[in-house]
């Protein structure tokens, strides 16, 4: 497609510059489809209703998917190496339930938001060493996951537990506020873990290695890369996103309950596919994951909007992820017919 | 013509650079089989090495024992002067030792100046430094005179660049040896010339490397020696101007003259070619795959394909059987137009075809023998008329009785069976469906001499009670003692037709092995008419 | 030996222990009583309760032999009672037989559609199966809450109740349906080329399609059976509450009939299955859940055990765990078991 050898140096036409601009940013295509479905979803909001782009509902939209955006994050990675994590909903209940529970009952701060976030990092670990020394499927290592962190989850409590530690409340009640627009602790955390995550997979080894084992495992292990540990730490990192994200759920509902999360890993891996990450591994970002996250977000405020019944969100993002898997579907069959 | 058999390693001549891989009586035992059998190969510094064979020869095992894929049971393996011991692929590269598949073994996501670096990006303050990594990308690239935009995608290139880039990878690694694993198989005539571009200025670094290919104009364009393998053993190692191509191709094929008792009648019979053919192609093509070819098949004859691996052989078979779609031309069953979409489509006008990859394609092998030998009838009668029990042990049986299948038992699973009966098992289900044409790629590889002798007696027979037979096979005399007729392809090509009966082997040898008289080939409308 | 190497002996192994677990702790485990011509025990309780799972299970086990997955079963249950029971409110008989009859028959459409559709994204589409059943799974419960408008719907009709409470030849009904149906699949299976000619697309693919096999068809209708079994599953739930919880119905029952697949010594590769395999998993895991609750322990804890099941089940049938036994049992025998593969040579 791209063989014509781009002449440096001289200086290109217009049509090659754009031929340039497509081989280099093929993959970047997905997202901007799903920045594009944002902005038509404002536009559409802001002309039916008028007051929809308003600094609060945007500022909103961050508090209201924090925990979402990180574990978006955690899941990215382990989609990214072709893999798939179901358990981080129940894991973020499980940490989340515990945080709560360990807070209630005196133990100090700096020691259990720590300890609960290694907790979800060791969850990650185990379904990453099954699925890597012990060649069990992805899907059903992270189901045992699942499995296990819901009922721990249970184990710790099996009713809600209210939050009453100032500093994790602060999390959340705490706003940097300026003409409208507002910002807490929790999204902060958010865009920080954001930005943490394409730093380190655009930056280092870790993180190409990661790409490398999606685009083909078999290739990156020929030459040379790590990608046993690649793959476990891709697990370590959704889990420690779970944890994170188990804090900062806890924080903003204001207890901790078990029956958090129930159907969350379907609302993550709907918004990482969303983003335009490939479920087949090796193409994606989690900048895209978040911006799938936003539409998730938006459908949910149009709808409230709207007055219309909260399950069309669920349904409206069936339709969405169905859409984007069919158009994958296309691309992948054309890349591979060429 | 003589086909000596020893084993000529010569002396190493002054001319030649010094010894890069020198592996000496590399032995590799599967279960059952000698995969290679005291096998020698020399390759020196600043040479191109061609390492040639058919089917089953035992190239792709000596490249796997010299890549670290395939542990030896004996023999030495010596790179610059040290004795390796290879246990991995790690363990070559870093011996000096690096390989470019077919299957380009890089990571088509990425861009082509990370594929690369990848595992030795510059790095600055500890973050990856990009721009410094797609200079020494570009850098390197143009040493090698290939000018490509490092920070495009991998995928957005055709399959000769990304194997350039393979190619790249492997000699900023250090390489000293660079083996090319059937590199050029999927690669038009300009893009094979601009990998040989690369691979003479790699050549005149002294790099020593090793070619192995199924083309032989690519062997006699670019290399300096060739090594000849059959049936896991040395044949010998010439010099490229010592070994004219009929030669060649008569060393890689051999003959086992005692295996074909009984048979040479066949070829003999005379076929009543007056009606309508059984199948007659007209122009069928497909891109990438064959050139209009033209081809009949008449009742009661055996049509041989001859012609090497990748010579076009196997996708004519495909396509006359609706395994794959063609591009253009047309197919007539007994005069009538066909349209053959799919295999049911074929199995429906009573055309089968039995593929060459038995496992990949051919066996259902956790299914029992009964199952998979009814499996073409039931497929076609549909899942709701299952075959009555009675009538399927039957069939079964006689399936088995005449075939002489072993274990004799319909209960046996199919995985478990030697690859002779596991062919036979293929062979009975096609002939369970009563097929008026039965395509057969490749049915007596790898298997034993008894099945194979089973397996042609029997095509013999079915073709003299008036069964129409396509037969493939990599064995000239396995096809010349069976058909009537053979069609010879060379270069996705079918070159020629030859009467069986007024030809030999040699005649057929020299078809094949002709140098090509146009040296670029644009897709031809028609094919060239019979020679004979 | 070769008894050893049955793939149902663990699962009936494991069912064997639990069985005698429980009869060691609690006496009355195995004990049935005949009340009124109707049978009653703690055995009677788990036949009856396993029926929904066995329906999903036996769909899954369909589905898992064309190298395939359904997770949208529970989100087809909830859209099935969902469906039954607003048919049932909006009658003013709800206790009409000819009503339930006919909310009966609209919720096994509904879900026979619905089945049809996950079997046009996987078999005409070529969406991988996990995505393509994942989109229904989403959105599912949702179509399934705007059914009953947002509510859990609740109904008095005494011909629905039956279906779960109700007793036929002093067995319960629903324990007879899951029969039914065992038999029904088993017949189609296995009477007719069907089996085996899912088993030929689910082993090899290509093998099947040059071979003449619709490979399309039968990947397609497979899960249309599972997407019907499921809905049949969503009225027996249903019934057994008298409610349409579309949150709560068929909950994590994927999870549950895939374990009950694996466990009865189907491969999650695809290929052949076993129906007597998945039955038998499917009681295995009724009863630990029973045997938990006796326990004491609260059911939402139960899946840590089985999570725990899960993870022993899936290091069993490791690659690594397996070829780890071998290497133990070859030093054993030294002449060892080496199977002759000649084509290892081409």
């Amino acid at each position: 497609m791209t063989d014509t050898p781009v002449a440096l140096g001289a200086r290109p036409s217009l049509r090659e510059r754009a031929d340039r601009f497509r081989a280099r940013r093929a993959s970047w295509i997905p997202v901007s489809a799903a920045v594009g479905i944002l902005v038509v979803m404002f536009a559409v909001g802001q002309a039916y209703f008028g007051n929809f782009l308003t600094p609060r509902v945007l500022s909103s939209l961050l508090l209201d998917n924090a925990y979402l955006i990180v574990l978006a994050v955690g899941m990215t990675f382990v989609i990214l190496t072709g893999g798939i994590d179901l358990s981080v909903g129940s894991v973020m209940a499980f940490t989340g339930i515990l945080c709560a529970r360990m807070l209630s009952e005196g133990a100090p701060t700096g020691v259990v938001i720590p300890l609960v976030i290694v907790l979800g990092a060791l969850m990650g670990l185990a379904t990453g060493v099954l699925v890597q020394v012990f060649e069990v499927q992805p899907f059903i290592a992270s189901l045992a996951a699942m499995f296990a962190a819901r009922g721990l989850a249970f184990v710790v409590s099996l009713s809600s537990i209210k939050l009453e530690d100032p500093f994790v409340l602060a999390l959340q009640s705490t706003r940097l506020a300026g003409g409208g627009w507002y910002l807490t602790p929790t999204g902060i955390i958010a865009i920080a873990t954001v930005v943490i995550a394409a730093l380190v997979l655009h930056f280092t080894r870790f993180g190409r290695t990661v790409y490398a084992v999606g685009g083909s495992e078999q290739s990156a292990r020929l030459m040379g890369l790590a990608t046993a540990r690649t793959k476990v730490l891709a697990y370590v990192i959704s889990g420690t996103c779970a944890g994170i994200a188990g804090v900062l759920f806890t924080a903003y509902s204001g207890a901790g309950y078990p029956l958090n999360g129930i159907g969350t890993e379907l609302d993550t891996i709907a918004a990482v596919v969303i983003g335009g990450t490939l479920l087949t591994g090796g193409t994606g970002y989690v900048l895209g994951s978040m911006i799938g996250v936003f539409v998730y977000g938006t459908i949910k405020v149009l709808i409230s909007f709207l007055g219309a019944e909260q399950s069309w969100t669920r349904i409206t993002i069936g339709a969405l992820l169905l859409v984007f898997v069919v158009v994958q579907r296309v691309i992948v069959a054309r890349s591979s017919r060429s | 013509m003589t086909l000596p058999m020893d084993t000529d390693v010569p002396s190493s001549p002054t001319d030649r650079g010094a010894v890069a891989v020198a592996m000496r009586d590399i032995t590799v035992r599967f279960p059952g089989v000698l995969a290679l059998d005291g096998v020698d190969l020399t390759l020196h510094a600043g040479e191109v090495h061609a390492l040639m064979g058919e089917n089953g020869a035992g190239k792709s095992t000596l490249i796997k024992a010299l890549t670290g894929e395939q542990r030896i049971d004996a023999g030495t393996i010596t790179v610059d002067g040290r004795v390796r011991e290879l246990r991995g692929t790690s363990d070559a590269q870093e011996a000096g030792i690096a390989t470019v598949y077919q299957e380009v073994n890089l990571c088509a996501n990425l861009s082509v100046g990370e594929n690369l670096m990848l595992g030795g990006e510059p790095r600055r303050r500890g973050a990856i430094d990009w721009r410094e990594l797609h200079r020494r990308a570009g850098e390197h690239l143009r040493g090698l005179g290939v000018e490509i935009d490092t920070r495009s995608r991998l995928s957005g290139h055709s399959i000769a660049v990304q194997q350039l880039v393979a190619i790249s990878r492997a000699i900023m690694q250090e390489a000293s040896v660079l083996v090319l694993d059937e590199p050029t198989s999927s690669l038009d005539r300009s893009e094979v010339e601009r990998l040989f571009a690369v691979v003479r200025e790699l050549r005149d670094r002294g790099v020593a490397v090793l070619f192995v290919t199924h083309f032989l104009d690519q062997v006699y364009e670019i290399s300096d020696r060739i090594t000849v393998l059959r049936n896991g053993a040395l044949v010998g190692d010439y010099p490229v101007d010592e070994l004219p191509r009929p030669e060649l191709v008569a060393r890689m094929i051999g003959r086992d003259l005692d295996e074909l008792e009984a048979l040479s009648d066949s070829s003999a019979r005379v076929i009543d070619r007056s009606g309508a053919p059984v199948i007659r192609a007209r122009g069928l093509a497909r891109r990438g795959a064959l050139e209009a070819v033209d081809v009949d098949v008449f009742d009661g004859e055996i049509v041989g394909l001859a012609g090497l691996l990748g010579s076009g052989r196997t996708e004519l078979a495909r396509l006359l059987a609706g395994a794959d779609h063609p591009d253009r031309g047309h197919l007539e069953k007994r005069g009538t137009p066909v349209r053959l979409g799919t295999p049911r489509h074929a199995i429906a006008q009573r055309i089968v075809f039995s593929s060459e990859d038995r496992r990949a394609e051919g066996v259902v092998p956790d299914l029992s023998v009964a199952e998979n030998i009814v499996l073409g009838v039931q497929a076609r009668r549909g899942w709701m008329r299952p075959i009555a029990a009675a009538e399927r042990d039957e069939l079964v049986a006689r399936s088995i009785a005449e075939l002489g299948i072993r274990p004799a038992d319909p209960n046996a699973l199919v995985r478990n069976l030697s690859g002779g009966n596991q062919q036979k098992v293929l062979l009975a289900r096609w002939l369970a469906t009563a097929p008026e044409l039965l395509i057969l790629d490749e049915p007596t590889r790898g298997i034993d001499v008894g099945a194979k002798a089973d397996i042609q007696r029997k095509v013999a027979e079915l073709a003299r009670a008036g069964l129409a037979v396509v037969f493939i096979s990599s064995e000239l005399d396995e096809v010349l003692r069976l058909a009537q007729r053979i069609a010879v392809m060379r270069d996705h090509r079918k070159i020629g037709e030859l009467d069986a009966r007024e030809v030999g082997l040699d005649a057929v040898v020299e078809m094949i092995a002709q140098e090509d008289p146009a040296p670029s080939p644009e897709p031809a409308t028609s094919a060239p008419r019979s020679r004979t | 030996m070769k008894l050893l190497r049955h793939r149902l002996v663990w699962a009936v192994a494991a069912l064997v222990t639990l069985i005698v677990v429980n009869t060691i702790s609690r006496p009355t485990f195995l004990s049935i009583t005949l009340q009124d011509g109707e049978l009653y025990g703690s055995l009677i309780d788990i036949l009856r309760n396993s029926a929904p799972l066995m329906l999903v299970a036996l769909g899954m086990t369909v589905v898992i032999a064309t190298r395939g997955i359904d997770l949208s079963v529970g989100a087809i249950m909830a859209v099935s009672g969902a469906v039954a029971l607003t048919v049932i409110e909006a009658s003013p008989t709800p206790d009409n037989l000819g009503v339930v009859l006919v909310a009966i028959a609209v919720a096994a459409l509904v879900s026979l559609v619905l089945g049809a559709w996950n079997g046009l994204l996987v078999a005409v589409l070529g969406i991988q199966p996990i995505i393509a059943t994942l989109v229904l799974m989403l959105a599912g419960r949702g179509i399934a809450l705007l059914i009953t408008g947002g509510f859990i719907t609740t109904i008095n009709s005494e011909p629905y109740q039956f279906i779960s409470q109700g007793y036929v030849l002093g067995l319960p009904f629903a324990f007879l349906v899951s029969i039914a149906a065992i038999v029904v699949v088993a017949l189609i299976e296995r009477r007719t080329a069907l089996g085996m000619l899912t088993e030929a697309v689910g082993i090899n693919p290509e093998a099947s399609r040059l071979a003449g096999v619709r490979s399309r068809g039968i990947v397609w209708g497979a899960y249309i059976a599972s997407g019907l079994l499921a809905g049949i599953a969503g009225i027996l739930y249903s019934s057994n509450i008298m409610a349409a919880d579309a949150n709560a119905a068929g909950l994590y029952i994927e999870l549950d009939a895939i374990l009950a697949v694996v466990l009865g010594g189907t491969s999650l590769a695809g290929g052949k299955f076993s129906l007597a395999g998945t039955v038998v998993g499917v009681f295995t895991i009724q009863t630990l859940k029973s045997t938990i609750t006796f326990l004491g322990v609260p059911p939402a804890v139960s899946p840590v055990f089985l999570a725990a099941v899960v993870v022993i089940v899936v290091l069993v049938q490791s690659p690594r765990t397996r070829s780890a036994l071998a290497r133990l049992t070859r030093r054993r025998t030294p002449a060892g078991g080496a199977r002759i593969d000649p084509e290892a040579a081409s």
